[in-house]
């Protein structure tokens, strides 16, 4: 079906988008219903300690103040893992973070219910604050989860696939390398709100700006102590989500307990300081990597040890951890690999997953390192990467299933469009290019919590009038995954995507999709919705050639009509055929679903990194830098992406642009810094997003190399072009100034001690040297999949 | 919403008079407001929590620029978007002002409120909540500056864009009060103090901006990490004036957002005065002049790479300045 | 508490509220008024989503106070269409994809039309300038200096 596709394929506008210029589309704090309560949080302002004393007395008696609760209100914990449910909606004793929500008010305005806050009185007996990885890897610190001292490790990993050291033993060039890549967050220009309503009958609704409804729906359920039958969650249209919309949230849970207390609804939004509280970004991570390499520039090895600074609570952090590990064997084929990996505790906003989930760090250490082989080895960097490239539909050591993969035409397209062999290394000083490729998941293979049931259904039901209405669980969160199921469905039924009435994101009304999370909605809901869609084809095709005496393979969904192919004014329009296939059959309700095939290899942990699929990414950043003031300017970057299919190239562009500049901003603006436990600046003037003058020119390439498995060959786009971004401009930015700043963001006062360190007759590199002795446990051996092929 | 502000009175007072009037009450907690861009914020993080607002806005020919006799007279509520605009004031002056914040921020701010701006510290300029949470700092009622925790003093910047300007153009203000009225130098606005940083009294109004129209070649330099909304971490005036042979016969050069007052080099001034801008002389005066840098680690990237940069800066400005082909 | 009536004109019709001074134009318009179009993303002027126009000029409505705008005209994102329909920035936002999550899209639009009803065909950097006072964390920006083009060429046809 690659071609003759009336609206896959078409760069249309996002159904929504009207309602979105005009000001209309409303967000979770644009809705109120009558008598809406304000909600706010009561944060701690102790990094680590015990709350020896909490009194709501004098909040409770402000005149307006409709309910104050606290930790003793909701005692049960949860967390989106179902390994770590390790949070409480407000503090539980202990406070383990500056921001940690301690008390909750509803008001009936938002200054009564601000005074409110500062009535509660709170006693802390403070502990000990752990801040560093060094600090968490001692023994000396209270634990963060748990009583005394001792090494505040939330999880660690340690695998091996094939025999690295055997395959360093055949190596004719080892590089051992340390990289810091700096927290960073998502910084979605929506702040999290969240609308709750408990009604008299005791049903209860809630609206969010959430990326995950059905989880959301789940945390609800356990914490509240409610059945799920008596819970709606709706998720709002999401003023951008980047992953920081992905937990079950505080806010979530105490505006609905708030509601159930007061009987009106209760609406809270964060401020943008709470924001960066409530985080869940990009971990910090401290990376080792040691590989070996033939003199030809093929690798034998690669030993991967990361550390991520995992803030105060679980969250995703599992996955993370093992993301570190997951994915640099999908673009190079390594024979022989170990990974070994530590998430920690600090007492610090908890991380989680941010676009590229655990894998932008990693991928930013392993592209540095494959330039800096090819320097060593007077290879061309593209070369290197060529000679160590993963094939199509091959297994990799770590037992992940490749199938489509058009990495290599995407190579080749940015390196020649960017003419990238014939700059590199040869501009003048201050310029420079740099190249980079990724890989990224099409949805993770498992979900979050272990069930055997879909992991996306989508129900279509056609009315009598031939109005189709699509009912998804899929929240968009600007990616445009409603426009893209409103397209699958329209393909198949011959209309247009803006004729389909979509349901989305709401427990109560639309089937279960898992949620906006690890790019997986392209590829499930629309497989889901691909097979919704071809039911109501099939049966509405089935009915018209019974009426019109033909062969239903005969017949086609065209521009709004069921027609005999070949002949456009032949059969009927949509909504004649519909009743006749109503008339014939029954109702018109179809529903499809999707499940990824069983993907896990033969060891713990091999759950994080299978998918049904792979995106990959190449980028060629040109940047000019200032030799002297060590500013970076990206001149342009091309990014050739492999989709699989373009279902909707317009929103396929606009996910690589917006995935260059959220990589450009990672790589040389974005930290989530702190001073020892405080937060440096938790605002939008201190944690610098790019602005329109920041953001270069972009040159984007579609590459199809249909996907068996994808709708229509589809794959992921929202997260995988990111990746190569960052460390295409590290590239870069060593081409044009040589040196090597070996720790993300590459601000300039980093390129000027590394200038001046250079000038001085030093390596001209800046970042860390070592990672901690840590002891990891001994690694666990996993044979290579049948059928690996070592390069 | 989110933020909510404290409550306040504000009230707008259509003569100069009766604003100095309004301010000449010691009992209440007063704040001028210009375009409220920077008091606004403050008050929603309950940095600053006045009982009253003074607005300049209705007061009748404070807002505009005009040329009176070998002066450019700007009025202290002129919007900072006015000033990029015009044509009459010096074009380093309009050029700077068009690098201000943020486009938006331009249409409210006023040239007052930029002139009067407060020192920013990134232990201040954060939540009630945050500053609890960091220990209240002297700036903010406390004993200590977090900055200089041994020092006896506050450390806070001065990041105005136009004060460093208009000291290098030998700019004066005029202030008023019920006390009657003075015009001072620019350079004597303000002091070295992240506290009192100031020499204006609380109850004297800035009323213009009053910068000399001289022969003088003139450049500004800030450095900031974005092209807009971020205040300036390091900003260097020069002006100089030059004889018909290239040899300067008057030299200014000012530092911003490096100390709690512009800083003016006085010595690297010196140096420039009766020579050619040659390499070696600029390369002279920025030595000197970036001795006097001292940045604390309370601003944007850190102490270390803005004295770095104070060189580079300051050399790039000068040779802004130089005299082609004599 | 200081309370006012405040009369001002808002997308061409005149308001008059009872309202008090500490109270934002941003909350005017979302709460009083109930215009939801204008967005909050920081509350404290840092990111350009609650820009409006003040007699046409882009303005942060977050930072205004009421009292500043007593009298004066206010152009949300919702006053932007003509007899009905939208302002060719509306369309050529929706049909090059220029809004993605929508969020900043009523800042960046009425900016966008400040800047052309000043320079009706802006160069890109004009435009650049123009809107770096409007953060956009989807687009990567490219799409809206396209759509601002579309506009400006399709309002000089």
């Amino acid at each position: 079906m690659t071609s003759g596709h009336s609206v896959v394929g078409r760069p249309l506008p996002r159904v929504d988008a009207m309602e979105q210029v005009t000001g209309r589309l409303r967000y979770a704090d644009d809705l109120t219903l009558p008598g809406t309560l304000v909600g706010r949080q009561l944060r701690s302002t102790q990094a680590h300690a015990l709350i020896t004393r909490i009194d709501t007395s004098r909040a409770e008696n402000l005149p307006g103040v409709k309910a104050v609760i606290t930790g003793a209100d909701l005692p049960i914990s949860y967390g989106i893992l179902p390994v770590s449910q390790d949070e409480n909606a407000l503090a539980l004793h202990r406070v383990r973070h500056i921001g940690d929500p301690v008390a909750a008010v509803a008001a009936i305005d938002a200054e009564t219910a601000e005074k409110a806050l500062d009535l509660i009185d709170v006693l802390y007996q403070p502990l000990e604050p752990v801040v560093t990885i060094e600090e968490a890897l001692g023994e000396d610190r209270p634990l963060i989860h748990g009583e005394g001292t001792g090494k505040n490790v939330h999880r660690v990993a340690a695998l091996e696939f094939g025999d690295v050291d055997a395959g360093m033993a055949e190596a004719d060039h080892i590089r051992e390398d340390v990289y810091f890549f700096r927290g960073n967050t998502h910084a979605a220009l929506e702040t999290h709100s969240a609308m709750a309503d408990y009604d008299a009958d005791h049903r209860l609704r809630l609206w969010s700006s959430t990326q995950v409804p059905h989880y959301l729906h789940r945390a609800l359920e356990k914490v509240l102590e409610m059945p799920a039958g008596r819970i709606r969650v709706i998720a709002t249209p999401s003023g951008g989500g980047f992953g920081g919309k992905t937990d079950p949230f505080s806010h979530e849970i105490v505006a609905a307990k708030l509601s159930m207390l007061t009987g009106r609804p209760v609406k809270i939004t964060l401020s943008r300081e709470e924001v960066f509280y409530a985080h869940r970004g990009r971990h910090p991570v401290l990376m080792w990597v040691k590989t070996g390499f033939l003199r030809d520039g093929r690798i034998t090895a690669m030993h991967f040890k990361t550390f991520l600074d995992g803030g105060a609570y679980g969250s995703y952090g599992v996955a993370s951890l093992y993301y570190t590990g997951a994915l640099q064997t999908s673009t190079y084929r390594i024979p022989n690999y170990r990974f070994e990996g530590v998430r920690v505790f600090t007492n610090k906003p908890a991380c989680g997953p941010k676009r590229g989930h655990g894998t932008p760090q990693p991928r930013f250490a392993l592209e540095s390192q494959m330039d800096k082989a090819a320097e060593d080895l007077g290879l061309d960097p593209v070369e290197i990467r060529l000679r160590n490239l993963v094939q199509p539909f091959s297994m990799t050591v770590n037992h992940l299933r490749i199938t489509s993969c058009g990495l290599s035409e995407c190579m080749a397209k940015v390196r020649e469009a960017s003419n990238f062999s014939e700059s590199h290394g040869r501009l003048p000083f201050g310029r420079g290019v740099g190249f980079a490729v990724g890989a990224y998941m099409s949805g993770a293979g498992l979900p979050i919590y272990w069930n055997d049931m879909p992991q996306s259904e989508v129900q279509i039901k056609v009315d009598r009038g031939g109005g189709v209405s699509v009912y998804s669980m899929a929240a968009d969160v600007g990616q445009g995954s409603t426009s893209m199921l409103a397209t699958v469905v329209a393909e198949c039924l011959g209309l247009e995507p803006a004729d389909l009435a979509m349901v989305t994101a709401d427990t109560d009304l639309t089937p279960v999709d898992l949620g906006s999370y690890s790019s997986r909605v392209t590829f499930m809901a629309g497989n889901a919705a691909l097979q919704a869609g071809t039911k109501i084809r099939n049966r509405v095709m089935q009915a018209v050639a019974d009426k019109l005496e033909v062969d239903p393979a005969d017949l086609v969904a065209k521009a709004g009509r069921i027609v005999v192919r070949g002949d456009p004014d032949s059969g009927m329009a949509w909504a004649e055929a519909v009743r006749t296939a109503i008339a014939s059959v029954g109702p018109l309700i179809e529903s499809g679903s999707y499940r990824a095939p069983d993907l896990a290899g033969p060891y713990k942990g091999a759950g994080v990194g299978i998918s049904p699929a792979y995106s990959y990414s190449a980028c060629v950043a040109l940047v000019s830098c200032d030799g002297e003031t060590g500013q970076v300017d990206v001149e342009r970057v091309w990014l050739a992406h492999d989709i699989g299919k373009a279902i909707n190239p317009l929103l396929v562009e606009g996910q690589i642009e917006g995935g260059v500049y959220m990589g450009l901003g990672e790589a040389l603006f974005e930290e989530h810094s702190f001073r020892g436990a405080l937060h440096r600046g938790p605002s939008l003037l201190d944690y610098k997003i790019p602005t329109a003058l920041e953001m270069p020119p972009v040159e984007t390439y579609l590459i199809e190399s249909i996907d068996p498995e994808g709708p229509f060959g589809a794959k992921e786009v929202g997260q995988g072009p990111l990746l190569p971004v960052i460390p295409a401009i590290a590239n870069a930015v060593y081409d044009a100034l040589g040196v090597r700043i070996d720790e993300v963001p590459i601000t300039p006062d980093k390129i000027v001690a590394a200038l001046r360190d250079k000038s001085r007759g030093g390596s001209g590199r800046f970042g860390p040297e070592t990672v901690p002795e840590y002891q990891f446990p001994p690694v666990v051996r996993v044979e290579p999949p049948a059928g690996f092929v070592a390069p | 919403m989110t933020v909510t502000l404290p409550a306040f009175e504000y009230l707008t007072p259509e003569s100069i008079a009766d604003a100095a009037r309004l301010l000449a009450n010691p009992q209440q907690r007063v704040a001028i407001v210009g375009g409220g861009t920077d008091l606004t914020p403050k008050m929603k993080r309950r940095q600053s929590t006045p009982a009253l607002l003074v607005s300049l806005a209705s007061i009748p020919g404070l807002s505009g620029i005009r040329i009176e006799g070998d002066n450019c007279i700007i009025g202290a509520s002129t919007l900072l978007a006015d000033l990029a605009a015009s044509p009459l004031v010096p074009s380093v002056v309009a050029a700077a002002a068009a690098e201000i914040a943020s486009p938006q921020i331009r249409n409210t701010a006023t040239v007052g409120g930029n002139l009067c701006l407060d020192t920013r510290c990134n232990y201040i300029d954060m939540s009630e909540n945050w500053r609890e949470a960091s220990g209240h700092c002297m700036k903010d009622g406390g004993e200590v500056c977090w900055v200089a925790p041994r020092g006896d003093r506050c450390w806070a910047v001065s990041s105005s864009d136009l004060a460093p300007l208009a000291i290098a153009l030998e700019g004066a203000v005029r202030l008023v009060s019920v006390r009657g009225e003075r015009v001072i130098a620019a350079a004597d606005l303000y002091q070295n103090d992240g506290i009192a940083f100031q020499a204006k009294s609380a109850d004297e109004i800035l009323l213009e901006l009053i910068l000399p129209i001289r022969q003088v070649r003139a450049t500004y330099h800030k450095l900031r990490r974005r092209g807009s909304i971020d205040f300036p971490i390091l900003g260097v005036a020069a002006a100089a004036r030059f004889d018909h042979e290239g040899i300067c016969r008057d030299a200014r050069l000012v530092l911003g957002a490096v100390a709690s007052a512009p800083l003016r080099a006085i010595e690297a001034e010196q140096s420039l005065i009766g020579n050619r801008f040659t390499d070696e002389v600029i390369e002279e005066a920025a030595r000197l002049a970036a001795q006097l840098v001292r940045p604390q680690d309370n601003a944007d990237l850190g102490s270390r790479y803005r004295k770095w940069m104070a060189p580079v800066y300051i050399t790039r400005a000068l040779h802004d300045l130089e005299v082609e082909n004599e | 508490m200081t309370q006012r009536v405040l009369e001002f004109r808002v997308n061409e019709e005149t308001h008059r509220v009872l309202t008090s001074d500490h109270t934002t134009l941003l909350d005017l318009l979302r709460v009083d008024l109930g215009l939801t179009g204008t967005k909050h993303g920081c509350d404290l002027g840092e990111c350009g989503s609650c820009t409006v126009l003040l007699d046409g000029r882009p303005v942060l409505s977050c930072l205004l106070l009421a009292p500043q705008v007593d009298g004066r005209v206010v152009t949300t994102i919702e006053g932007l269409a003509e007899n009905g329909r939208p302002h060719p920035l509306q369309t050529a936002f929706a049909e090059l994809g220029a809004a993605q999550c929508g969020y900043c899209t009523p800042g960046m639009i009425v900016t966008s039309k400040a800047l052309l009803d000043a320079t009706p065909q802006p160069t890109t950097h004009q435009i650049q300038v123009a809107l770096a006072g409007n953060l956009c964390r989807c687009t990567g920006y490219s799409k809206i200096l396209d759509a601002v083009h579309l506009a400006a060429s399709r309002s000089g046809s």
